[in-house]
């Protein structure tokens, strides 16, 4: 995780795939 | 009539909120964008113009940004009469912006946590503001910069959780 966030595009990318991971989580509680 | 009503005030704690989350992740953009990826660029002799001049400055409005953001939209959800709901991230009621808006609630309080609990205090040991032997000085920046790193990808997700439930429906 350190190395991951170490890199500023590995950051972004990050920041991006937790917004796929809310999007399923506010789907899958309504 | 009302001098000034309820929905106006509603309002002026919105723009509040909106100005002062600006200047919070603009800073923190500004260090993980720009300042961090340019240090090992700078020559050593200029350095202490950064970390003594721009970095205190910078953090000042960094860090009473994020306090007036976390403030201003506390309230604002109160106004709303939806605090509790996006607390609970809409669980038990029907509606998907409690959940959207509660996620980045929740995401935001980390963010603010983070600032002034990790962050500051690693920040002031850089600084020289509190004492501290060259090795926790290096610790102190490693910690600072992964604590600042971890809320620059969270500021993703978050700002997705206020727009989305603002403007999705």
């Amino acid at each position: 995780m350190e190395k991951l966030l170490n890199s500023l595009a590995g950051t972004v990318v990050a920041g991006f795939v937790l917004v796929i991971v809310e999007i399923l989580v506010i789907h899958a509680i309504h | 009539m009302e001098f000034v009503a309820y929905d106006w005030w509603t309002q002026f704690v919105r723009w509040g909120h909106i100005i002062s989350g600006i200047m919070w992740i603009g800073h923190l953009w500004y260090f993980n964008f720009t300042q961090t990826p340019t240090m090992p660029k700078i020559p050593t002799e200029l350095r202490p113009a950064v970390v003594r001049f721009i970095l205190p400055e910078a953090l000042f409005w960094f860090r009473w940004g994020a306090m007036f953001t976390l403030g201003f939209g506390i309230i604002l959800a109160w106004m709303n009469g939806y605090l509790l709901d996006a607390i609970k991230i809409g669980l038990g009621s029907n509606n998907h912006k409690f959940t959207a808006i509660g996620i980045g609630m929740w995401l935001g309080t980390i963010m603010w946590f983070n600032v002034w609990f990790i962050i500051m205090p690693n920040q002031n040991k850089v600084m020289g503001v509190t004492s501290a032997t060259p090795d926790e000085v290096n610790a102190a920046r490693r910690t600072a910069g992964l604590a600042s790193r971890v809320n620059t990808m969270l500021s993703i997700p978050m700002l997705y959780g206020m727009v989305f439930s603002a403007h999705f429906y």
